[in-house]
């Protein structure tokens, strides 16, 4: 219990001495933690990357691996004590453009929010508010930031809904998102997050409640405004087809921590983590041959209350034993640099993985 | 059904080759077949809650399931593909049309005439939180279809229900845990245990995997594998999923707004769609490479969304997002014929095949905006390879008269590639009307 009475420290402790980095987005050493009856939920647990303006990173991992809680992280969405009188334990730096906003003040994160970043959430029709037409949305978040009268946020609104591709704007801007489809909700939703030009874009599972071929033209409509507004993109998934569209770098998530991070490529083409191996073995492609079977990770995702000790992949890993005197599961294993900006976590030398990549694991995908 | 419920009794439980023999229709005989299957849900509105209307979620489908097949069923939301599964297995009334399950109609048979049935017909349903009863144990649930059906398996209900679990991968020990005590995919595990209790001919899963995670997907996906080379089951998979149903299915039917608009065994449909929809399907589901991102030529990117099916659009229901459309496809609804063997499409103009209304060639003005988000390559591509095939059909049965069909079959290829060209003098006189006749 002696870390529930530091969780009022740890919130919003001015951790940060190192100087300001020189990336538009960096996380340094994020862990945020939730105390629970059970104990205490690692669901982020030490992560740390950089991200630079005009580019993507995607966040991959499966349910529980700490991916949205990473988003909602910095947004600055975990403080506010929402999980009843005890608040979730946030400690590390999250640096945006010069400004650390974990040791903020919450009015000045405030003031970012919405503005500098904002945030695709994955289910529209729980994220839009059901009592207020989607101008109205739209015209409160662009008034939050911008001094300006209802009638110039409302021609705003309709110049953003006429952006992401919804018919006649000028009338379903006093539309209630009940009489949106699906895929016209989500894109309600983009343009209520970039009304404000934001120059950090999270979406979380931006795509997972639509169809494919509504899912498709989400997908370019990212890809196009990121192309026009410049701003920096996070795209948190569970389908690796989706990062590997979007993408510029990818990040593998297990058990609350960074397993893999590296280029789209390297991740999909040199992958160093047998997790990846994994996640890639066990996706039926299109765009191949058909498989006779596929390569399972077996076992299932670990608790984050009592995480494995040593490498938390270790019970799943069909590799554990090859590192000597029982590394994997004592010894957490940090990331260590594999390749040009390509980092892995794995007590396996990179030669034993690089073998195990092209000879046993690469054939057979 | 010849047996009578006793000798079932014995036989089901009984695991042995020699038992089994007696209960399979021998592999490739037709175990399920449907014709002109309706489901219209009535939308009632005021006081008299007098209907007002329908949504036609399932509006006339046939066809027929093989013994020892799986037929997967692709679709998007809202297309009807699980108001079909719930149909075959008797979860609904059909409004019309007829269901034959081995050979005997069950279309309209009530809920006591279905019961030696429900031992033949099992289903696996999408979400594993919600189909398991949170109060029982799963040695309960998992045993509840041999107290329903008032049978008592050979050693015992509680050693069978152990065997089960053995076989879909689980700890025969946790008989007595809840379902809260197990994670996402051994939850489906105990479903899939569930539907196998009975040892049944034909399961239906719905979604069998899209609640669950990539790594897990892949389990399940293999154990279903399995389950079918032990047990020589025949499976209806009914998923959203493109590349989870190519890798299980021997045959695969495609669903839009209700209806099946192609069916065909797996090769053809994935090397050589037909219908424009099927293709459009494929082409969007993201391909896990980076190196083929900038391959946008390929994608080709379907207008808004999914017409209601409350009044669906008239003709082919397709032709409002379709950037083939003519002007036959508003009025004639195009029936499903087979035009390669073991390939049935509804489309009056088929990709990678000949035409089948070549003396139609003016583009709506609607398919016209559909096919400015189609990259040119894919047009140019599916002109090339329509125009091919004709040319091959027509040098097959070589005869006088298919020469003038050939013709026309490129020259419709030529219009198509830039509609602009030959026939925008047509096209302005005929535009008036268009529109109108759409709505």
């Amino acid at each position: 219990m002696t870390e529930l009475s530091k969780s009022g420290a740890a919130v919003g402790e001015p951790t940060g001495t190192s100087p300001a980095p020189s990336s538009f987005l960096e996380v340094r050493d994020l862990k945020v933690h939730f105390p629970t009856d059970d104990g205490l939920v690692k669901s982020v647990d030490g992560l740390s990357f950089k991200l630079e303006k005009g580019k993507t990173l995607g966040i991959v991992g499966e349910s529980g691996s700490g991916k949205s809680v990473t988003s909602l992280g910095i947004m600055g969405l975990h403080t506010a004590g929402q999980y009843g009188k005890r608040k979730a334990q946030i400690s590390g730096e999250i640096w945006l453009d010069g400004t650390e906003l974990l040791s903020a003040d919450p009015d000045e994160v405030r003031k970012l929010r919405g503005r500098q970043m904002s945030m695709i959430f994955q289910d529209p029709l729980s994220a839009l508010h059901p009592y207020y037409t989607i101008g109205q949305q739209i015209v409160e978040a662009y008034r939050t930031h911008h001094d300006v009268d209802k009638k110039a946020a409302k021609r705003r609104a309709v110049e953003m809904l006429e952006r992401v591709g919804i018919p006649q704007p000028d009338k379903r801007v006093d539309s209630y998102p009940h009489e949106f489809s699906g895929g016209m909700r989500q894109r309600a939703m983009i343009a209520m997050s970039l009304v404000n030009n934001p120059e950090l874009l999270i979406a979380d599972e931006p795509t997972t409640a639509l169809d494919v071929t509504v899912q498709a033209q989400i997908l370019d409509l990212i890809r196009d405004l990121q192309k026009e507004f410049g701003s920096a993109v996070v795209v948190i998934t569970h389908d690796l087809g989706v990062v590997a569209e979007l993408a510029d770098d990818i990040l593998v998530m297990y058990g609350g921590r960074c397993v893999e991070r590296g280029p789209a490529e390297k991740v999909f083409y040199e992958p160093r983590h047998p997790y990846t191996w994994g996640l890639l073995g066990s996706m039926p492609r299109l765009d191949r041959e058909q498989q006779d079977r596929l390569i399972p990770v077996k076992g299932s995702p670990p608790s984050l209350i009592n995480v494995p000790s040593g490498c938390a992949f270790n019970p799943r890993c069909p590799y554990a034993d090859i590192p000597k005197d029982d590394l994997t599961r004592t010894v957490r294993p940090e990331l260590t640099e594999v390749g040009s900006q390509h980092w892995a976590a794995c007590h396996m030398s990179q030669e034993q993985r690089e073998r195990i990549w092209t000879e046993e694991i690469a054939p057979k995908l | 059904m010849s047996e009578t419920p006793k000798d079932a009794a014995v036989t089901i439980p009984a695991q042995s080759a020699g038992a089994r023999l007696t209960k399979d229709a021998a592999p490739g005989e037709t175990l399920l077949k449907v014709t002109g299957l309706q489901k219209h849900f009535p939308i009632r509105k005021g006081l008299l809650q007098r209907q007002v209307g329908a949504v036609r979620a399932v509006d006339g489908i046939d066809f027929e399931v093989k013994s020892g097949e799986t037929l997967g069923v692709v679709g998007e939301s809202g297309c009807g593909k699980s108001t079909m599964g719930r149909l075959i297995t008797r979860l609904l009334e059909p409004t019309a049309g007829q269901v034959e399950f081995e050979g005997k109609d069950i279309t309209h048979l009530g809920v006591g005439g279905m019961r030696p049935l429900r031992r033949d017909v099992q289903m696996i349903f999408q979400d594993p939180y919600s189909s398991l009863n949170p109060r029982h144990t799963i040695g309960t649930i998992i045993g509840a279809p041999f107290k329903l059906q008032n049978v008592t398996p050979e050693g015992g209900v509680k050693k069978e229900v152990q065997r089960l679990l053995s076989v879909v991968g689980l700890n025969p020990e946790h008989y007595n845990r809840y379902p809260h005590e197990f994670s996402g995919g051994q939850r489906q595990r105990i479903g899939i245990a569930r539907a196998l209790a009975l040892n049944p001919k034909l399961v239906v899963a719905d979604e069998p995997v899209s609640a669950l995670d990539v790594s897990i997907q892949a389990q399940v996906v293999n154990l279903l594998d399995d389950l079918q080379q032990e047990l020589g089951l025949t499976y209806v998979i009914i998923a959203h999923d493109l590349s989870v149903v190519r890798h299980v299915s021997d045959r695969i039917a495609v669903m839009y707004l209700g209806k099946i608009v192609e069916l065909a065994d797996r090769e053809s449909l994935y090397k050589a769609p037909m219908h424009p929809y099927t293709k459009a399907l494929m082409s969007a589901v993201p391909i896990p490479d980076p190196r083929r991102r900038n391959a946008k030529s390929e994608r080709i990117l379907l207008k808004g969304d999914v017409p209601s099916p409350i009044s669906p659009p008239s003709g082919c229901r397709f032709h409002t997002r379709c950037w083939k459309a003519t002007q036959i496809c508003t009025t004639v609804e195009p029936p499903l014929v087979e035009l390669k063997p073991g390939q049935q499409v509804a489309c009056h103009h088929p990709e990678n095949f000949e035409d089948q209304a070549p003396q139609d060639t003016v583009l709506l003005t609607a398919a016209k905006e559909a096919a400015a988000l189609v990259a040119d390559e894919v047009l140019a591509e599916s002109a090339e390879t329509s125009a091919a095939v004709a040319a091959e059909v027509e040098t097959a049965s070589a005869e006088a008269e298919a020469e003038t069909d050939a013709e026309t079959a490129s020259a419709e290829a030529e219009a198509e590639t830039d509609a602009e060209a030959a026939t925008d003098a047509e096209t302005a006189s005929t535009e008036g009307e268009t529109p109108s006749k759409e709505k």
